[in-house]
């Protein structure tokens, strides 16, 4: 490995680090990391047995539902994960201190990104193993399909949250309400819990558009019939290339305007 | 090695609302510590963020340790360090983490070691486990200076670094200042308002007044120019006289 290629992984830990010393000083913090998904499990878990005896739709797969809420989840924790380390540094008025280092922005942003993932596993797992025991049902029994979900919808979050950090940058701290909202438009029309045929027709136009409606009619072929469909998995990862490329245009392109506003020295609460 | 440690050609930096810096010439000495001085908006802090690479002027060249600022400035960001007590550490975090987390962003190879040497040096030792937002404005201070002097910085540039402090901290932090600067060489630039800390620490004071360089000289030469007792006279001949910011010096 070249040194500065070993600097840049060394810059990328330091910034890891920053968020996991921030993850262990607060018990409460990482506590609502395995809060919300446990419980929706709960409530979905629940929800579902009751519908396995009183719907076709559930009995023909109990997991249908449950598995859902868990991918919806990847994808909005991973969306959150990265908002909310950004916004920490907001918060922090740390901008000013960390950009007169050697740090580089997409050092920061693979730092965001490493701890987005890591807080979608620390929500994710509990919830996924605890429903093992509670519903007989273990969303791992879909294989080597639910990494490609995961990845699908973890990229997604990604393209998602960088473009809302984005906006922040450039409109300031009155935008963060954005990292909590903005994710909530994709749910309908990504059909997680029906079918896209649900949809009106220009509205599954849409839908076709974003990679998680790959995911979500994927998960529901694997379910319900076994197949793979390896055509959805593909454009939704074709489709991932593209929404991240404009998330992260977003983001470098507010971040270099930031630096010529003055920004970065001012941006706080 | 270069032998001046800034080097600032026609510095503009524009707003859409205000003009910041209007066209300044100026060049720093490596080793000397210089202050830039000026009332409010005069345009000192704008002068910082630019040399920090932190703000992108609208034209001008900048060179800081003999390398460009605006083409070069990772080469350049590992041999400078910045402190202000308007730029907080994280709060949550404890000061050695902080510490720690600055040591890696540069990529020092002895971090604990140096840690604790500079803990040692800075009298904050007792409270290096302690959060850095419960820390006292004074210790506040010594942190922050502690993080700025992590990579021994050649070029160490300060934002008001006693603002806020109590005289007998103040007093702590200037003689600490004065004697780093004279055991390492490095080159200080503080943008300040205090003018006794100026008198007292730098050898070179750059008056700014509405974006422009209005004079500059030893503390005593610009006081002997005005014909002053200090330099808090100077500078308020200088605030208050409005033909100065038209016959800026050469």
């Amino acid at each position: 490995m070249s040194r500065e290629i070993r600097s840049s992984a060394g810059r990328v830990w330091a910034m890891l680090l920053r968020y996991l010393y921030l993850l262990r000083s607060s018990w409460p913090r990482t506590l609502e990391l395995l809060y919300w998904p446990t419980l929706q499990m709960l409530i979905w878990g629940f929800m579902s047995q009751f519908l396995y005896v009183n719907s076709s739709y559930v009995f023909r797969a109990f997991g249908v539902l449950l598995a859902a809420v868990m991918l919806w989840d990847v994808l909005f924790r991973g969306q959150l994960g990265l908002s909310m380390s950004f916004l920490e540094e907001m918060w922090a008025r740390n901008l000013g201190h960390l950009f007169v280092t050697p740090l580089r922005p997409y050092e920061w942003v693979a730092s965001l990104l490493s701890m987005s993932m890591i807080r979608v596993l620390l929500g994710m797992m509990p919830a996924a193993l605890l429903a093992i025991p509670l519903y007989h049902y273990s969303i791992f029994s879909m294989g080597l399909p639910l990494v490609a979900f995961f990845a699908v919808l973890l990229i997604l979050g990604w393209a998602l949250g960088l473009a809302i950090c984005g906006l922040i940058l450039r409109q300031g701290m009155g935008a963060e309400g954005l990292a909590w909202t903005v994710v909530f438009t994709l749910s309908p029309i990504s059909c997680v819990y029906y079918p896209v045929s649900t949809l009106p027709g220009w509205l599954q136009h849409v839908a076709w558009t974003l990679p998680s409606t790959y995911v979500f009619e994927g998960m529901r072929a694997v379910l319900f019939t076994g197949i793979f469909r390896t055509d959805y998995l593909f454009t939704a990862l074709a489709l991932d290339v593209v929404y991240i490329g404009l998330g992260a245009a977003v983001f470098f392109i507010a971040f270099n305007n930031a630096r010529r506003r003055g920004a970065l020295l001012q941006m706080g609460e | 090695m270069a032998a001046l440690a800034v080097e600032v050609v026609d510095l503009v930096k524009h707003y859409p609302t205000a003009v910041a810096v209007d066209g300044i010439t100026f060049s720093i000495a490596r080793g000397v510590t210089a202050a830039l001085l000026g009332g409010n908006g005069a345009g000192k802090t704008t002068t910082l963020s630019i040399l920090l690479g932190l703000l992108l002027p609208t034209s001008g060249k900048v060179r800081v340790l003999g390398e460009d600022m605006l083409r070069q400035r990772y080469r350049v960001l590992p041999r400078m360090n910045f402190s202000s007590p308007f730029v907080d550490l994280p709060h949550r975090l404890t000061v050695r983490q902080n510490l720690l987390v600055y040591a890696r962003l540069y990529g020092l190879p002895h971090r604990l070691e140096r840690i604790e040497d500079l803990a040692r040096d800075l009298q904050i030792t007792a409270f290096l486990e302690r959060p850095a937002g419960k820390l006292s404005a004074g210790q506040k201070t010594r942190v922050a200076l502690a993080k700025a002097l992590l990579n021994e910085p050649e070029l160490l540039l300060l934002d008001e670094p006693t603002a806020s402090l109590d005289p007998d901290t103040g007093d702590w932090v200037r003689s600490y200042l004065e004697s780093w600067r004279a055991r390492t060489r490095a080159t200080i630039l503080m943008a300040s308002h205090n003018m006794s800390e100026v008198e007292r620490l730098c050898s070179d004071v750059l008056m700014m007044k509405a974006g422009r360089i209005v004079d500059r000289g030893s503390p005593q030469a610009l006081i002997d120019r005005y014909g002053r007792t200090n330099l808090e006279e100077v500078f308020l001949h200088i605030a208050r006289e409005p033909r100065i910011e038209l016959e800026p010096a050469k």
